[in-house]
């Protein structure tokens, strides 16, 4: 590895830091006195060039990853392009939703932080080694903890963003204990060779260590994807967090912990399925050349990871759609909604396959849903402008107020709840097929079908927030008016929504795209 | 010909969303025509295919990479139940020309729900089939919710989570018997012949049957009917009896018994007589039929009478489906047809004849009205409306019953005794109705009961009119000359039973 190596494995990363830096000169050296308001858009508009420019890098960067000796730290192509250009269009559509916001006057600040946590988002979504997927999560985490304290004349934002940053250290503190047992195992910390050390040691049944770190692992990870019970952060920091950033968290940062998820399963299942096929892990020791002794089969090492996914995802399904019947707060409910959508995507990650079914189903899912819950976001922000409140009964009348808003917010409410034809259920069938196709005995059955139950039961929580848009009589008919960049990005994401719902394979054929 | 019912319907009510607000009447006649179309298309696809079999119309993969086709088709039954969704629109639309409040907004939602409606009965695809089953969904809520009467927001909830509920176990099943077939394709031609194991068809037939059943208002899970049909606006309470119920119907057919055909088989076991799934349902509709009724009998509310009777007229659908003999399940077909005209005419009476004048729908209060002698036509159309109901020779719910009836015989012949109390009971409730609605004169003077409206009830218009005699004409001439339908349903049936190797 040089330099050189380093700077085209980390092209796109460089470009979104370049543009984070450009932002902070533009802002506080060129337009210190300008308004506030084209402050705000040009800084909201260079990091939208900056995730373009980026976008590009990614293009022309193709499948070279980063590797150290042997070892490989960031990889590329493949699922990791799709989730690193999702990350990237997402937060391009949260800068844009930032143009309309009135929360901070640092506007070059907060796209400055914007970009850095992506840069952290396309880190994790390619890391292959324990120290990178640390040091992208810590980058994209830090910047999240900023962002949700941005409303600085808000004190919910601070709280928010002082229980997310307590329990993300936590959360952080609990994975590195994880990663250094693991270290402890299998002596190295790059992902294949971390799961060829444990399986090694593990050759005379698991042992206690393994299963310690494994569920270290997935406190810090669920942390993360805010799955059930490290979920307690995710309400106060959606309800409390500037409404741009909630979207940012809602979204990018799913994408790159599930990218990440996918990494860990597949390194481990390529190893695995090598393993039963050939005998010997032939595949994941490629330039040391020496040939490996043939290991035996350790039963019972494939299935503790899976189980513990099965375990948090019944439990994010079920808690999360119970929980959001209660809430009056949309941004609440969004969150609970939220921790529900990760159950099902856990589901997907507990019966993975290494072949690329699995693997599409998931970013599907994720990327449509990040997309969705963008628009959510837009909808909620432009409503608390005009009313004060995310309170179920600020949505009262909106058909009336504001008939473009409403007809967004129907679309993407029911994509959320998983009605056809909308992308919201392509997605959940794409997903619990690829479950079913992948084990069809009656655990995943049980499971996909308790999915489905409660994807019902989220159908009633949706319709509470459509009921006050379109049924309920108005207390207040005041127009609500959008700015018009807004409201062109909210019918952009909701014309998405149709149309890939309309033709699902136009998404799954780009993915595929990718493998090519 | 065919597909075009589904594609005017969605850009039927896609045009009436952006028409600008506060003009009815335009609403109102573009609507109209939108729905005549489509029924031109309906009648021209029942014409044209009489005689054939099935027919594919459109086959376009839709996601090839799952084997996902856009498929359409018709055969006998989905070209019968496309007529009648054709006829059910058209006479939604004349019963509602008096909605003032948000017009084009409620027949935007109207015609999405005709077109999901449409497309159900010609959908050949599973998923397809259930795209369309589930965007039925939504446009029923906001009918109910938005314009819909007596507690109308907790009608149209239950209505929305009961079809969800329902919709789920679908698509459980769905997802089931994609994955069981090899994940290759979701069309129905294709998993009828897959030859799924009987074992998986033993759990997947329940678990899809009550999943639809549960929209056809099946006992227990009727319970959502009765009150989204009192709940609902009249328009949307003719579709919901007219046509919803009969998606529910439909799919307990074309899915449940098409594809899980072993489903039905029994289990090798008997427990209190009870040996298979197929006495199970069976016994749950003769529930249905008897129950509906006699609740019927009770009810104060003149709706909720109608109500109940759709979920005992659908228990005949669902008990013809159940004797899998031709004569029986061409009899369920039959009625679905004729409660779908029939029921629309009840609702369409009781909702926006005597309702929207009276304003009241309390049997009690209206026996005070005279009703008989100030809307003699209300009455004189109950009157006809009720002899349909009753299963009157003449009218098509008699050809349809006595269909069902011989086909249980066969089958069980303890299953059409019990079904037959139900129909004894059923000329009961509508005799009942009818005296205490129209006919009732032991009560009161106008001046005894100086009620608003009791001067003028207003003049019966054309709509409603041109309306009763469309729908009483169908269920008098199918009554009069069944073999119009039957001629189309039979080879479909015989088809279906056969299995998929037809």
């Amino acid at each position: 590895m040089n330099y050189a190596d380093l700077f085209r494995a980390t092209l796109p990363e460089t470009a979104l830091e370049i543009a984070a830096l450009l932002v902070l000169v533009v802002d506080l050296g060129f337009l210190r006195k300008a308004a506030l308001k084209s402050r705000v858009a040009i800084a909201a508009l260079l990091g939208v060039a900056g995730c373009g420019a980026a976008l590009w890098a990614l293009q022309i960067q193709g499948n070279a990853g980063l590797n150290y000796g042997d070892l490989t730290l960031l990889g590329a192509g493949t699922y990791i392009a799709v989730a690193q250009t999702g990350i990237l269009v997402l937060t391009a559509l949260t800068l844009l939703l930032l143009i309309d916001s009135v929360f901070t006057r640092n506007a070059g600040e907060y796209v400055a932080v914007v970009l850095m946590a992506a840069a952290g988002g396309l880190i994790i979504a390619a890391a292959q080694d324990l120290l990178v997927i640390f040091v992208g999560l810590e980058l994209l985490s830090l910047g999240l903890y900023i962002l949700t304290a941005f409303a600085k004349s808000s004190g919910k934002s601070a709280e928010a963003a002082m229980k997310y940053y307590l329990f993300g250290g936590m959360s952080a503190a609990f994975l590195l204990f994880g990663f250094s047992y693991l270290y402890g195992l299998s002596g190295s910390t790059s992902l294949p060779r971390v799961v060829y050390g444990t399986y090694v040691a593990s050759a005379h049944g698991a042992t206690p260590l393994l299963y310690l770190a494994l569920v270290m692992i997935a406190a810090g990870l669920g942390f993360k994807v805010a799955a059930v019970p490290f979920h307690l952060w995710a309400p106060d920091t959606y309800e409390g967090a500037p409404a741009p950033a909630a979207a940012f968290i809602a979204s990018v940062s799913k994408v790159a912990s599930f990218a990440l998820l996918i990494t860990i399963s597949s390194v481990t299942l390529h190893f695995l399925e090598t393993l039963h096929l050939h005998g010997i892990a032939v595949a994941i020791i490629t330039k040391a050349g020496t040939p490996l002794p043939p290991l035996p089969i350790v039963h019972g090492f494939r299935s503790a990871w899976p189980q513990t996914l099965m375990v948090l995802s019944a439990a994010s399904m079920i808690l999360g759609n119970l929980a959001a019947l209660a809430q009056s707060s949309v941004r609440r409910l969004l969150a609970y909604s939220a921790i529900a959508h990760a159950g099902y995507i856990l589901l997907a990650l507990a019966f993975f396959t290494y072949s690329p079914l699995s693997t599409n189903a998931i970013l599907y899912y994720i990327l449509t849903y990040g997309l969705t819950t963008i628009g959510a976001f837009g909808v909620v922000s432009v409503i608390e402008r005009a009313t004060g409140s995310d309170r179920l009964d600020s949505f009262l009348g909106l058909h009336k107020r504001n008939p473009l808003l409403a007809a967004v917010l129907l679309v993407l409410f029911l994509s959320l709840a998983g009605i056809p034809p909308l992308v919201g259920f392509w997605a959940k069938f794409n997903l619990f097929a690829a479950v079913l196709t992948v084990s069809a005995g009656p655990v995943p059955f049980a499971l996909v079908a308790l999915a489905i139950g409660m994807s019902a039961v989220s159908l009633y929580y949706y319709l509470q927030v459509l009921k006050r848009a379109y049924v309920m009589a108005a207390i207040d008919e005041t127009p609500i008016n959008a700015h018009p960049v807004t409201l062109i990005v909210l019918l952009a994401i909701a014309a998405a929504v149709v149309v890939l719902g309309c033709f699902p394979a136009l998404l799954q054929n780009w993915i595929v795209s990718f493998y090519r | 010909m065919l597909a075009w019912t589904i594609y005017l319907s969605f850009a039927g009510a896609l045009v009436e969303a952006l028409l600008p607000k506060g003009k009815a009447g335009l609403a109102r006649w573009f609507a109209l025509s939108v729905a005549m179309l489509a029924l031109l298309h309906a009648v021209g696809g029942f014409a044209a295919g009489m005689g054939h079999g099935r027919q594919i119309i459109v086959d376009i993969p839709w996601v090839p990479s799952m084997g996902i086709h856009f498929l359409l088709a018709a055969d006998g039954i989905s070209r019968v139940l496309v007529l009648l969704t054709g006829l059910a629109a058209v006479a939604g639309i004349l019963f509602s020309w008096n909605v003032e409040h948000r017009t084009n907004e409620f027949f935007a939602f109207y015609l999405a729900l005709i077109g999901g409606v449409y497309g159900v009965f010609l959908s050949f695809d599973l998923f397809l089939l259930f795209v369309f089953y589930e965007i039925a969904i939504v446009p029923k809520y906001f009918l109910i919710a938005i314009w819909g009467s007596t507690r109308r927001e907790y009608g149209a909830m239950k209505l929305a989570i009961y079809s969800f509920v329902g919709s789920a176990m679908v698509l459980i099943g769905l997802l089931a018997a994609y994955t069981t077939a090899g994940s290759h394709s979701t069309s129905l031609i294709y998993l009828a012949h897959a030859g799924l194991p009987v074992s998986f068809q033993m759990w997947c037939f329940p678990l899809v049957f009550t999943g639809f059943a549960i929209l056809a208002g099946m006992w227990p899970f009727h319970t959502w009917a009765p009150t989204g049909h009192v709940a609902a606006p009249t328009a949307a309470s003719m579709l919901l009896a007219g046509v919803v119920m009969k998606l529910g119907a439909y799919g307990c057919l074309r899915v449940g018994i098409w594809l899980f055909p072993h489903g039905l088989d029994p289990w090798g076991f008997s427990f209190i007589g009870i040996g298979s799934w197929r006495d199970v349902f069976a016994i749950l509709a003769v529930i249905g039929i008897v129950y509906g009724a006699l609740v019927a009998l009770a009810q104060t509310d003149f709706k909720f009478v109608i109500g109940y009777s759709s979920v005992s007229h659908m228990g005949f659908v669902l008990l013809g489906l159940m004797t899998l003999n031709q004569i029986g399940v061409t009899g369920a077909v039959l009625q679905m047809f004729s409660h779908g005209v029939i029921a629309g005419l009840l609702f369409a009476i009781v909702g926006r004849i005597v309702y929207d004048r009276t304003h009241t729908r309390q049997l009690a209060e209206l026996e005070t009205m005279h009703l008989a002698k100030r809307l003699p036509f209300a009455a004189w159309a109950f009157v006809i409306a009720g002899m349909a109901s009753m299963g009157l020779p003449g009218f098509s719910g008699f050809v349809a019953e006595l269909q069902v009836l011989v086909g249980a015989w066969i089958a069980k012949p303890w299953w059409t005794i019990a079904a037959g109390v139900g129909i004894v009971v059923g000329v009961a409730y509508t005799w009942r109705a009818l005296q205490k609605a129209f006919f009732s004169d032991n009560l009161a003077t106008p001046d005894e009961h100086p009620k608003t409206g009791w001067h003028d009830l207003g003049a019966i218009t054309w709509p409603e009119v041109t309306g009763v005699v469309m729908l009483a004409g169908v269920s008098l001439f199918v009554g009069l000359y069944p073999r119009i339908l039957l001629d189309t349903i039979e080879p479909a049936v015989k088809a279906l039973l056969a299995g998929g190797g037809q």
